[in-house]
């Protein structure tokens, strides 16, 4: 009797769930399933969810009338420049803070954490008149230096966060066994420090991916990446609902899937290790 | 371990990334403090003057400040309100046991990683043209009027389209807490006799109120500076009904060109910012401790 009435909640919370998902994901299902659609369709009202005559004519022509792949590309370069300059930066850092803490590195850790609150916009003056005149406006050269400079702090923190956690023992006791410094980093240190500098990389690779503010004012064509190009469709060319949808199916594909595979350390560097 | 050696040699790997931050907040900020000063046009090159406080008091006293300074706390808090009443609810739900339990969770936090323009632009033509749009197709269906969503009500639209983004951001992060929770604190509680209300009131909701606190204060940061929304889908408009303090600095600075005021603005956005920021540090600090 418990049982059933148990099978019957779980099935009741189920059917709930699943509407309010769907609910959630529908704005990004209809952008997909547009995508798919002719011009004719996409904007036929009343609109057709499953039934139409699907194609791919979106894809191509956005492909064939935008350099679609330059952007992609500027994406790419820019969001993961960023990361691996910041993980170069970072990465000493965190190990000295992490292994050799002294009175002020908690110090000096919240006032590096307290840069990433000052507004964008207090800063956005001054980098573009210098970009303007080291003529770094519309470079990937020049997003890459501010997105670094962006994330080091978070890329800094999660970082501490993980190697915090490997316990000084082990390297003691390996030096003890009489491991060589380079037995030691490649098989003691390796292997416990590579799965947190790979979700580090992973988390800033999305937040860098989505970064907007900097990217839309920063470029105009040359070095634009996906953000900035997805803008240039809120002229009237936008109304073209198929090519908008394709385009977007584009930009976010990619980091949505890479979302999804790093849930667990979205929360942890999001939060700074404050929710677990 | 820690001799004096290993100190110069952590002090040397952490310098690159300390003299990096430190030049990253001091240039930029030194300069726009510098520049809120000046009469500072970049149309008439050459004849910046300084005019004290003349900026700042044109910036404050300008009507576009009062109500971008409203608009901005309006965007932070109905987020927050949307985001952190149905972040609870979803955190809620998704903790029962159900099936496809993690593909829900997976449609749930997809919102998160949609570029903001991509975003933005969707709910703008897809949904919410009163033309083609898609509540404009339901509002017919039903036999309503069409209702222009960004002409009529701007600064509810990029709430809306806001929250859409970050619902899950708190759902992620509450589910997360929910789910530390330990389950025999909750069987004791219902062998008490503790009905669904009584138990979330007393046992659920404090074990989350740190991370609603996480949430609200990192929202908080993030959604002080919204951008690409508004330059989307409202421009800020009509008039400035949809601008906030970042769009209305960058109006200033890169179509009006007025460095001076832009700057005076920007300082403004950075007081504020740090009142709020103060409050975080405490709070990460604190954590940092335990």
């Amino acid at each position: 009797m418990a049982r059933q009435g148990s099978a019957r909640r779980k099935l009741v919370t189920t059917v709930i769930a699943w509407t309010f998902g769907l609910a959630i994901f529908f704005p990004i299902l209809w952008t997909v399933l547009t995508s798919f659609k002719t011009e004719a369709e996409a904007i036929a009202s009343p609109p057709s969810f499953l039934f139409f005559h699907w194609t791919t004519e979106n894809y191509a022509e956005v492909q064939s009338r935008s350099n679609y792949f330059g952007h992609f590309m500027n994406s790419v370069v820019i969001a993961f420049g960023s990361t691996f300059a910041a993980l170069a930066i970072a990465i000493p850092s965190a190990w000295a803070m992490a292994f050799s803490p002294t009175k002020r590195t908690k110090n000096i850790l919240m006032w590096m954490l307290s840069t990433k609150m000052m507004p964008s916009v207090g800063a956005l003056i001054p980098v573009y008149l210098i970009f303007r005149d080291t003529g770094l406006l519309d470079t990937r050269t020049g997003l890459v230096i501010v997105l670094t400079l962006i994330n080091l702090p978070i890329v800094l923190w999660m970082l501490y966060t993980y190697f915090k956690e490997i316990p000084g023992e082990i390297l003691e006791a390996a030096r003890m066994d009489g491991a060589s410094l380079i037995k030691e980093i490649v098989y003691v240190l390796t292997p416990m420090v590579v799965p947190g500098i790979a979700s580090t990389l992973l988390l800033n690779v999305i937040l860098a991916w989505n970064e907007a503010f900097w990217t839309l004012n920063l470029t105009t064509s040359d070095a634009a990446p996906l953000t900035a190009f997805i803008a240039s469709y809120s002229s009237p060319e936008g109304l073209f609902y198929g090519k908008l949808s394709a385009a977007s199916t584009m930009a976010i594909a990619p980091i949505l899937i890479l979302g999804w595979f790093s849930q667990k350390q979205l929360v942890r560097g999001l939060t700074f290790g404050a929710v677990k | 371990m820690a001799t004096g050696h290993t100190h110069s040699a952590a002090r040397l790997m952490m310098a690159p990334s300390v003299v990096l931050l430190l030049a990253w907040m001091i240039v930029p900020l030194a300069m726009t403090a510098y520049f809120s000063f000046l009469r500072y046009n970049l149309l008439m090159p050459g004849e910046e003057v300084f005019t004290s406080l003349a900026n700042y008091q044109f910036f404050l006293t300008d009507p576009a400040f009062f109500s971008a300074l409203i608009n901005t706390l309006l965007i932070v808090l109905g987020v927050l309100v949307i985001t952190i009443i149905g972040g609870i609810g979803f955190a809620l739900l998704l903790d029962q046991p159900m099936f496809g339990q993690g593909i829900v969770r997976i449609l749930v936090i997809a919102p998160f990683f949609v570029m903001p323009t991509v975003s933005a632009l969707v709910w703008k033509n897809m949904f919410m043209n009163p033309v083609n749009g898609l509540f404009a197709w339901i509002a017919r269906s039903l036999g309503l009027e069409p209702f222009d969503w960004l002409a009529n009500a701007p600064l509810l639209s990029i709430i809306l389209i806001i929250a859409w983004q970050w619902l899950p951001f708190a759902t992620l992060i509450l589910l997360t807490a929910l789910q530390s929770l330990n389950e025999e604190q909750k069987e004791a509680a219902e062998m008490d006799g503790a009905g669904p209300i009584s138990k979330f009131i007393y046992i659920i909701l404090p074990h989350m109120a740190r991370a609603i606190t996480v949430v609200i204060l990192i929202q908080t940061i993030f959604l002080l500076s919204i951008f690409a929304e508004i330059l989307v889908t409202t421009n800020g408009g009509p008039g400035v009904e949809s601008t906030n303090l970042t769009f209305l600095v960058y109006t200033q600075a890169l179509l009006q060109f007025d460095i001076g005021g832009a700057s005076a603005g920007g300082i403004v956005a950075v007081v504020l910012a740090n009142i709020v920021a103060v409050f975080l540090i405490r709070f990460v600090g604190k954590n940092l401790e335990a």
